[in-house]
């Protein structure tokens, strides 16, 4: 399969690049970040608060199934250009990590592509590398905790 | 006692990444890659120690010289670190694409 997604992280920086190109137009692309309940579908969260403006700010929630909290987190918006760029921060809350900045580009490409850019900040390039490993981690946490639920079951 | 090495330590300096750009093209002994650096050739013999320690590059005996290659496996391994990362927000643009195309459709 074609790797649509590219993550340009160069050594010794304190910020990553993520870029993706959509078979949508860009306003459909725009509106999946500015939509709670698409925003929802997509990201696998619960949006509590998402204001689309200058100085407004969001939070979001993520359940496991069982409905117990796991992830929250929030930020604040900073610039608002519809069809085009949104700045904002990004958080976790109860996490050894700092906040990011987060600048989200959206690019018309033809009428019915897009692309979209995602520069993001961190606080110190160790917090960056240690970001970027998270999902190894998690997935490594995930085949535990099946493993964890089968050895339940034997019991 | 040597400190256990760190591969990413190691390509986290700007004159090793150097070396490995450089025994990227060919394989070359110490004294070829020193001749590209204004540091000294115990320095340079310093940073490709740290890169075979840490299996970056390999050697190989020619004769009388010792020549250094990269270890391609190893050099795959240090890009894949941010594959989870990468396959993670695929999967999320993926959802996000299909999603709104419903979306077009149903309008």
């Amino acid at each position: 399969m074609e790797r649509k997604t590219k993550i340009h992280a160069e050594d010794g920086k304190q910020e990553i690049q993520i870029t993706r190109e959509f078979e949508l137009p860009v306003e459909l692309l725009f509106k999946a970040y500015t939509d709670p309940e698409i925003v929802e579908q997509w990201m696998s969260t619960k949006v509590l608060k998402l204001e689309n403006k200058q100085h407004g700010s969001w939070q979001f929630e993520t359940s496991d199934p069982k409905g117990n909290v796991v992830l929250k987190m929030n930020g604040t918006i900073h610039e608002f250009a519809v069809d085009r760029k949104i700045t904002r921060t990004f958080e976790m809350e109860n996490s050894p990590f700092d906040v990011q900045l987060e600048f989200l580009e959206f690019e018309k490409l033809s009428d019915d592509t897009s692309r979209l850019n995602m520069h993001i900040v961190f606080r110190s390039i160790a917090l960056r590398d240690q970001l970027l490993q998270m999902p190894f981690a998690q997935g490594l946490n995930m085949a535990h905790n099946r493993l964890q639920d089968i050895v339940n079951h034997l019991k | 006692m040597e400190l256990r090495r760190d591969v990413f330590q190691a390509i986290a300096d700007p004159t090793r990444r150097s070396i490995i750009a450089l025994v990227a093209l060919q394989a070359m002994t110490p004294t070829a890659i020193a001749e590209n650096f204004d540091s000294s050739r115990q320095t340079i013999s310093r940073h490709i120690q740290i890169l075979t320690e840490c299996e970056l590059l390999e050697q190989e005996q020619q004769g009388r010289e010792i020549y250094y290659h990269i270890n391609a496996k190893k050099m795959k391994e240090v890009a894949d670190f941010i594959e989870p990362f990468r396959k993670f927000w695929d999967e999320r643009f993926d959802k996000l694409e299909s999603i709104m195309k419903k979306y077009k459709t149903k309008k």
